[in-house]
This record gives C-alpha cells, structure tokens and sequence, in this order.
C-alpha cells in the first residue's frame, strides 16, 4: 500500500520509473544507473526507513525477459506503513550496483547473499565476501545455468579411512 | 591354571571384557545439524531413555567421546569441520549415520550437500529413516553394541582389517576427483561426467 502523493512525489523528482501495480502493491522499476539515488530519496524524504528485504531473480531462459538479473528491494515506512518494491535489472558483463549498507545498515548480510549466489558486486559495500558457500567456491550456485547438482564440488573432499584416523 | 593355558585363550577373554566395558559406557559426540537432531534429543531425554543402554552422557567435546551419531544432513561447509572433529576423537571410536540425510544425502540432492557421509568418513550404522524415531536409533545403539561384542579388540586391531579400509559402495559408483594437496574445490566450468 503506497500514498498517491508519495507516488507522485517519486514520479515527479525522478520520471524515468516506470509503475506497475499487483493487489495494491505498488512496484517501480528505476534504471540501474539511479538506483542509490531513488533509494536515498526514499528513505530520506519519504521516510522509508526499514529495508525489508533485498534479493536477486536470475531471468536467464524466462519467458519474455530482456534482462538477465532483477534486483528486488522491498521498502517499508514505519511510520505511516507505506510500503514499496523498487526493481532494477543488471545485465552481463556489468554486474555492479552501488552499495546501500550506508542506507541501511541491515543490507549488509543481504548483499553478501546476493553476491554469493548471483555473482553481482555491491560497489562500495564494507565488505563483500560470500556469506554461505566456502571461502574457495568459484561458482554463483543461483543462477540458472549452474547445474541444480552442481559441478562435482560436493564430491571433493579427502576420504577419511579408518586406519589414519 | 592359567599359566597352563595357550596364550591366546587369555588374550581372547581380555577382549571380551574389554568389548564388554565398551559397549555399555558409550558417550555420544551428538553432531546434530538438522532436523534428526531433534530425534536424537528426544532419544536421550527421560521418555525415551538412553541411559537404560549406558549412552546417555552426550559430551560436546570430542575429545570425551567414543560415539559420533551424525543427525542431519552434512553440507560441503560442514564435512571439513565434521572430519576434524572425528579425528579429534579418541580410539575406539564408533560413527552412526543417523536419517536419510547422513547416509545419502536424502531429498537434498543439491550442490552443496554431501551425499552421504560414508563417503568420506567411515560408519559403522546407518540407521533410515526422515527422521529415524527414537526406538530405531536405540536399536542401532543395540546393534552397535552387539558388532563391539561380536568384533572388539583390546588393541583395536578389527579396526585394521582389510574390509574397514575398503571404500564404501557408493564411492564405487561415483567418481571421487583426487585433487592435488590444497585445492579443495574444482575450477569453474570443470564438470564430472
Ligand atoms: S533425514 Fe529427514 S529428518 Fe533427518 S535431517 Fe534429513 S530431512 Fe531432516
């Protein structure tokens, strides 16, 4: 549920969004070269302040899509329960966003995420390392041309016998 | 009278004593990771019983264990820690692969998940199941007592036999890559056919 004038505010300090709405959800897609800068004006003059969540979607393969990645940020206001998707989309070979960790503290964990499974760099975060797979894995297991049972690394392990253990 | 009898008469009664003692003061290392974990502690908690079997001192610190009961589904992460912690433990030590997960990776037939544990650690039970209940991982404690009874040495020597060395059946079936010394993981793009 989004306030018309929140809507039109956003509209009119930045006309490249485009709307679109699902059960009075309202969603804004923003260029990827201004998405800090929608964001920031969210949460600093709309009173956006919780960031609810952030994620990736590979559209690899998907039925009429003409990006690869879409980022989702699901924005909350606490004060007058507004609430917001704003979507961008990346596409290879350059996938960077700008970091919100300075936005919202709480991207931080998220981002790590999204880099670990989708490969996509947060410019700027404090620092991004993968936060589930090891250290050493080389691959992005999210995206959809990774093989759902991978490319053997579960098998790579040194086998412990009974006699050297 | 026993200076009379053939050597390894005494050496044989010494391992069943020892087995004896064994089998029933198992500590448990409970290396729950998922769900089955909490079967396991429904297994040691008073309506189920343990201690009826002398397994019930679940220690948290390998080096005080003898029973590895691994309870939940092991990812890539995890077998290098599960590893260090089994040879953190004292010999003799036992391994029970506890629900479909432990034992072959069960409905997690993902990229992260190991596919069963037996594949790079040696198991002495696997009890099925998703989860096992209660009463089936106590009859594999019962049976894992009943193999300490049957095979145990004082020495430890059944642990040295030529069958325990062997790789598991489904090692056979799936091509393990040996990698060289500190590569943990294949290359991108590198698959195994
Ligand atoms: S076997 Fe079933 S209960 Fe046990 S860890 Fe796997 S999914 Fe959970």
């Amino acid at each position: 549920m989004i306030e018309p004038q929140t809507k039109t505010a956003l509209s009119s300090a930045f006309p490249s969004i485009t709307w679109s709405e699902f059960r009075a959800d309202a969603r804004a897609v923003v260029p990827c070269d201004e998405i800090y800068a929608v964001l920031r004006f969210l949460r600093d003059d709309l009173g956006f302040d919780l960031l609810v969540d952030m994620t990736c979607v590979d559209y690899l393969s998907y039925r009429g899509a003409e990006d690869r990645f879409g980022l989702v940020y699901l924005l909350c206001a606490t004060e007058s329960n507004e609430r917001i998707t704003v979507r961008t989309f990346v596409n290879e070979p350059l996938l960077s966003v700008p970091s919100v960790v300075p936005l919202w503290a709480g991207a931080n964990w998220m981002e790590r995420e999204v880099w670990d499974m989708f490969g996509i760099r947060f410019e700027g975060h404090p620092d991004l390392r993968r936060i589930l797979m090891p250290d050493e894995f080389t691959a992005f297991p999210l995206r959809k041309d990774y093989p759902l049972q991978g490319r053997g690394e579960r098998h790579n392990f040194s086998v412990l016998y009974r006699a050297e253990s | 009278m026993a200076i009379e009898l053939p050597e390894n008469v005494v050496v044989s009664k010494l391992d069943e004593l020892a087995s004896w003692c064994r089998k029933n003061s198992l500590w448990p290392m409970p290396f729950a990771t998922a769900c089955c974990g909490i079967e396991l502690m429904a297994t040691g908690a008073s309506r189920h019983d343990l201690a009826r079997f002398g397994a019930e001192v679940f220690r948290f610190s390998p080096r005080q264990c003898d029973l590895m009961i691994v309870a939940g589904r092991v990812v890539m992460k995890m077998l290098p820690v599960l590893q260090r912690i089994w040879q953190q433990m004292h010999e003799p030590k036992w391994c029970i692969s506890m629900g479909a997960c432990a034992s072959t990776g069960g409905v997690f037939d993902t990229y992260s998940v190991v596919q069963g544990i037996d594949r790079f650690l040696p198991v002495d039970m696997y009890v099925p199941g998703c989860p096992p209940r209660p009463e089936q991982l106590i009859q594999s404690i019962i049976d894992l007592q009943d193999k300490i009874q049957r095979e145990g040495t004082v020495g430890g020597r059944e642990f040295t036999t030529r069958s325990r060395q062997e790789p598991k059946r489904a090692l056979v079936e799936l091509p393990v890559i040996t990698l060289p010394r500190g590569v943990s993981h294949l290359p991108q793009g590198v698959r195994i056919e």
